[in-house]
């Protein structure tokens, strides 16, 4: 069927006009699929050429220190790619046992009536925009987190030997661990529907067959389901993590900016983006400070570019975001 | 249920065995079973909270005054005017401007270059800038519009806009286009019309409400969008139309009165966040009826 709408109609018809009008929309058609790869060559050269001067002035240690000192005029990105990573390993940690639970939910085990209204929900809750996250992260989570969760776990588990020193300090509400939270709560809509449209691939004929056999759900999902669709729902949870790497404004508004390694979970610290949200409007065009943040912004695209680039490889083609 | 086990001849010789692996099995399926139930909870809830957070601080803030006057000093009961007219004339901008961009990529990839290298690699890139950090577009436009002409201006922030509905339109587009039978483009080569008013005049229209869908799902995305407009058209206090200058939008505006220590900037923040998400939500869920009428 390729072939025919390949080769076209062009050697049917003869006539200049429609010829020339084939021509003209065959290339625009083109020219902007060229246009596509040309804005991602331009990203990649624009940051690159905007961070140079860091790159320069900082050589490789830029990746390695931990200082971030506008007086000073030095700059690590240590920092920021630490809480970048940390924040988001912990976001999926938390958002893909959830995820899991509602697409395995979704497909096999909510009544037929329940599974547009609750599907309908969850994608919603994936088009709320991130700063509504951020608010709601800052003036509901926030308040919970300082006043029950953190003084409770920092009395418990805070006082255990080894993990304890995780689970230590003053209960802000705001730090690493609420901003992974926020974090989770974003993604895990984007993951379960993914996962779901992915569970959705598997033909029923092989789960009738394992539930024929005497399975119950849970041992078709486990030995029919998960094996099927394993890399996919690997690229489901890639998807979810390029999200949760360079997601902003809900990070901004609870992370506590502070440009420092914690130690603690629920110590403050800073991410890739939101560090050049809120420190760009104090840098001054051509300032190191700037070039600094725009070679933050480099890094960010590459670990989410890789992160995105393994997620589209192992998503089949055609399996929406 | 242990008597229906019963009466399974069972492979295992120790009918205590075999029942009791069956109860272990089925305690299994249970726990999974609950532990799904309180996943789709707690996902449902966290909705709701969302939801019941912004109606409840939000319809506080919400009066006649949002509406008709611009953001003033705290204190002197300023309105959002300003960055509700910002927003929607940046939106319909970047989607005016994405649409058709996108709208040729995806026919690209659905009709010219299905499995050519090209079109691969188009594909490929177009699903990365999908799922892209959108602050870093916006750090891509003020290095190449901002920086260069000297100033934030509302027209860069279009341009931020326009760079992200492309991918969701190219995803829309194709998949749409590729739900076409090929009879259907046979039929219309067939009787001799060119390929671009096979396209144009019959791919098109087939999939009219599949591509419409797309482009609301990308005006939904971009009118919440902050981050790419913190660096390119910055935010406007004044009332300004010029799309040279900087302009406010209801994101931004939000962003900044949100962390604000005055508690009517705070209000005028929830009010804010009230009115783009049901927008939001809105368009999302005319763009699902839409799509599901169709099927």
């Amino acid at each position: 069927m390729s072939t025919t709408t390949e080769t076209g109609a062009p050697p049917l018809t003869g006539r200049r006009g429609s010829n020339l009008g084939d021509t003209i929309f065959a290339a625009l058609a083109k020219l902007s699929g060229i246009f596509v790869l040309a804005v991602l060559g331009a990203i990649i050269a624009a940051l690159a050429l905007g961070g140079s001067k860091a790159f320069i002035a900082f050589g490789p240690k830029f990746l390695s220190s931990n200082d971030w000192d506008p007086v000073q005029e030095t700059f690590g990105a240590l920092v920021p790619i630490f809480g970048t990573i940390v924040t988001a390993i912990l976001a999926l940690a938390m958002a893909v046992p959830l995820a899991f639970g509602i697409a395995f939910y979704l497909t096999e085990l909510a009544p037929a009536w329940m599974r547009r209204p609750v599907s309908t929900a969850i994608e919603l809750l994936a088009a709320v925009p991130s700063i509504i996250y951020g608010m709601w992260g800052f003036f509901v989570i926030v308040p919970i987190m300082s006043q029950y969760v953190q003084p409770f776990v920092i009395d418990t588990i805070g006082e255990l030997p080894l993990i304890g020193p995780f689970f230590q300090g003053p209960p802000f509400g705001t730090g690493i661990l609420t901003a992974a939270l926020v974090l989770a709560v974003m993604v895990i809509p984007f993951i379960a529907a993914t996962m779901r449209d992915v569970f959705d691939t598997v033909p029923a004929v092989y789960k009738e067959s394992a539930y024929g056999l005497g399975c119950t759900t849970w041992e078709v999902m486990r030995s029919i389901v998960i094996p099927y669709t394993r890399a996919s729902v690997v690229g489901g949870i890639m998807l979810g993590l390029g999200r949760a790497l360079g997601e902003t404004m809900a990070v901004t508004f609870v992370i506590g900016n502070t440009n420092r390694i914690a130690t603690s979970l629920f110590g403050p610290g800073n991410t890739i983006a939101s560090i050049v949200a809120l420190e760009f409007p104090e840098a001054e065009t051509g300032s190191l400070k700037l070039s600094s943040l725009l070679a933050l912004g480099l890094i960010l695209f590459a670990i989410a570019f890789i992160v995105l680039a393994i997620s589209r490889t192992l998503l089949k083609p055609g399996m929406k975001a | 249920m242990s008597a229906t086990l019963s009466v399974i001849p069972g492979p295992a010789k120790d009918m205590n065995a075999s029942l009791a692996l069956g109860r272990k099995r089925k305690r299994a399926n249970r726990i999974v079973k609950t532990l799904c139930l309180t996943a789709t909870g707690l996902g449902l809830i966290f909705l709701a909270s969302i939801l019941a957070t912004l109606l409840s601080k939000g319809i506080a803030g919400l009066s006649l005054t949002v509406f008709t006057t611009s953001t003033l000093p705290p204190g002197s009961h300023g309105g959002l005017l300003n960055a509700i007219v910002g927003t929607l004339i940046q939106t319909v901008l970047g989607a005016a401007i994405g649409t058709p961009i996108g709208l040729m990529v995806g026919t690209y990839l659905a009709e010219y270059a299905r499995d050519s290298a090209l079109g691969n690699a188009v594909r490929f890139v177009s699903d990365i800038l999908l799922s892209a950090p959108s602050i870093l577009i916006g750090l891509f436009v003020y290095q190449i519009v901002v920086s260069p002409l000297g100033g934030f201006s509302g027209f860069a922030g279009c341009l931020a806009l326009a760079l992200i509905v492309i991918p969701i339109v190219v995803r829309t587009t194709e998949d749409m286009l590729r739900l076409i039978p090929s009879q259907l483009r046979e039929a219309v080569i067939g009787l001799g019309a060119p390929k671009w008013k096979m396209i144009v005049l019959i791919c098109y229209r087939a999939a009219r409400e599949g591509i419409v869908t797309g482009i609301l799902l990308a005006v939904a995305r971009i009118s919440g969008e902050t981050a790419p407009l913190l660096f390119t058209s910055l935010g406007n206090l004044n009332w300004s139309l010029s799309l040279t200058k900087p302009m406010a939008s209801l994101p931004v505006t939000i962003y900044q009165y949100a962390g604000s220590a005055f508690q009517d900037w705070v209000d005028l923040a929830w009010a804010g966040a009230l009115l783009i998400t049901a927008a939001v939500l809105a368009v999302n869920i005319v763009a699902r009826t839409l799509l599901r009428g169709r099927k």
